[in-house]
């Protein structure tokens, strides 16, 4: 693995890979203005969701985590904030404002949509121009922020795809980045593996907890297999019999080498450097977008079947080892490590494979996702709006 | 040679398949990843890719190992060479 890449280093520190200008809607209700300011200026990103009325509590509070986090990723030179009135938008303003990166506010009610759009477009313009100045510098490798999530999976991810992850994480744990992993649910029959990778008593403590929450939510509400839902149509077409199997695979991607330093809660940054566990959804672009919001800046994806996500802020660095998937659907990857089952590679082979495409992501390789133009951004709502 | 299933480790009671069309009565050989052992055996079903092959019988209430690891309990019997999916095998979970 290369020991440097090129990124953008903002003012906080941080260091991107890619050099975004968003337009970030507050709310449902300003999708439509901000889909329009990116319509009229070239280059920038409108990232329309389906939230941010009547949210209440914590549901509130992940709504904010989320979308400031997603305004403060180092993927990302600068925002514009629509939202529906001034106050909440404000709110978002300021959050992001702490890292010192451009960003301005505006609202509709007494404007209408024209004049938001009008005034919310030359700010935008201005912050592109500003943007596009942005040079690439040379920075250590450690500096890359790396998440995961599978998605589709079968049981060539089990057998091959994942431990490619985690092989890459065994090596990426040794340079000292800041990884992670998630799906709460989908660890269910492997739990016991995860608590043995747990730093001290703490990390196992908060772990348990975040499994525990979620094993309720699902108890509270469950059907037989969860309606075909764990595993998926998709799963159980590739192979996947059980929640347990499908969760003894997702494990592979944490490798077998780095200790479990802390766990987050849904859309919050890690402290330090080391493999980090965050409470998450397992659908898959729920996990991606609270990777964003968490300060990523590059996703490896593996895929059993052919998941085809994307995130706006995030590059999906989509991986492999289905001949099947590989031959059918061969746009969405990035990566084939299908050499893996066949026996014509080793698994640190596939793992350095992965860590190349890293550093050429990072460089500024498109991905598939990317050039395909999914952009899936997906709040996590964990209860009724009010 | 490319192995047509593969299995993670001895004591595990599967295989996976990792190739495309294979029929009922088919000799089949498989690459065991962890001990590096080769196994071959004879499949009573057609198995599609990525789905899985029983490597002893299981009788109804047994569990089945993968990963060396619990993964479900058999629901109906299944002979050595069968296809083992959803239809014989269930999560003790959920």
């Amino acid at each position: 693995m290369e020991n440097t890449f090129f990124g953008y280093r903002r003012e906080n520190g941080r260091v991107g890979v890619r050099n975004h200008v968003i337009i970030l809607p507050l709310d449902d209700l300003s999708n439509s203005a901000c889909e329009a300011v990116a319509n009229n200026v070239k280059g920038t990103l409108a990232i329309p969701h389906a939230y941010g009325r009547l949210q209440f509590g914590e549901d509130l509070e992940l709504h904010f985590r989320t979308l400031i986090g997603a305004g403060c990723n180092p993927n990302v030179a600068a925002v514009i904030v629509i939202g529906i009135e001034p106050q909440w938008t404000d709110r978002i303003v300021q959050g992001i404002a702490k890292t010192g990166k451009p960003v301005a506010g505006f609202s509709i009610e007494q404007n209408g949509d024209f004049n938001t759009i009008c005034a919310a477009s030359k700010k935008a313009m201005e912050f592109l121009q500003v943007a596009s100045e942005c040079r690439r510098e040379e920075c250590d490798i450690k500096e890359l922020w790396v998440s995961t999530k599978c998605g589709e999976s079968d049981t060539t991810s089990g057998i091959a795809t994942n431990p490619t992850v985690g092989n890459a994480y065994d090596k990426l744990y040794d340079k000292g980045n800041t990884i992670l992993f998630g799906e709460t649910t989908e660890l269910t029959g492997g739990e016991h593996l995860v608590l043995e990778r747990c730093a001290n008593d703490q990390v196992r403590k908060d772990f348990q907890f975040f499994f525990d929450r979620y094993a309720k939510v699902v108890d509270d509400h469950k059907t037989s297999d969860l309606s075909d839902s764990q595993p998926t149509k998709g799963n159980i077409e590739g192979g996947l019999t059980t929640i347990e199997e499908k969760a003894l695979g997702n494990i592979q991607k944490i490798g077998t080498k780095a200790p479990v330093v802390g766990c987050l809660e849904k859309a919050v940054e890690p402290t330090g450097p080391g493999l980090w566990f965050q409470d998450s959804s397992s659908a898959a672009a729920e996990q991606v977008t609270l990777c964003a919001a968490s300060g990523f800046v590059v996703h490896f994806f593996p895929t059993g079947q052919g998941n085809i996500i994307g995130n706006p802020i995030l590059p999906v660095i989509k991986l492999c080892s289905n001949p099947r998937t590989l031959r059918t659907m061969s746009e969405h990857f990035d990566v084939d490590v299908s050499g893996l089952v066949r026996r014509e590679i080793n698994l640190d082979e596939a793992g350095d494979k992965l860590l190349d495409m890293m550093v050429r992501t990072a460089n500024g390789r498109l991905t598939s996702a990317e050039v395909l133009g999914h952009r899936e951004f997906i709040m996590t709502k964990l209860y009724e709006s009010a | 040679m490319v192995p047509d299933f593969l299995v993670h480790e001895a004591a595990d009671g599967v295989g996976v398949v990792v190739v495309e069309g294979l029929k009922a009565d088919q000799e089949i050989t498989g690459w065991v990843m962890k001990e590096d052992e080769t196994v071959t055996i004879k499949i009573l079903n057609d198995i599609p890719i990525g789905h899985k092959v029983a490597l002893k019988d299981f009788a109804e209430g047994d569990t089945v190992i993968k990963y060396n690891t619990d993964i479900g309990k058999v629901v109906a019997p299944i002979k050595k060479g069968e296809h083992l999916h959803v239809h014989n095998v269930k999560t003790k979970r959920w």
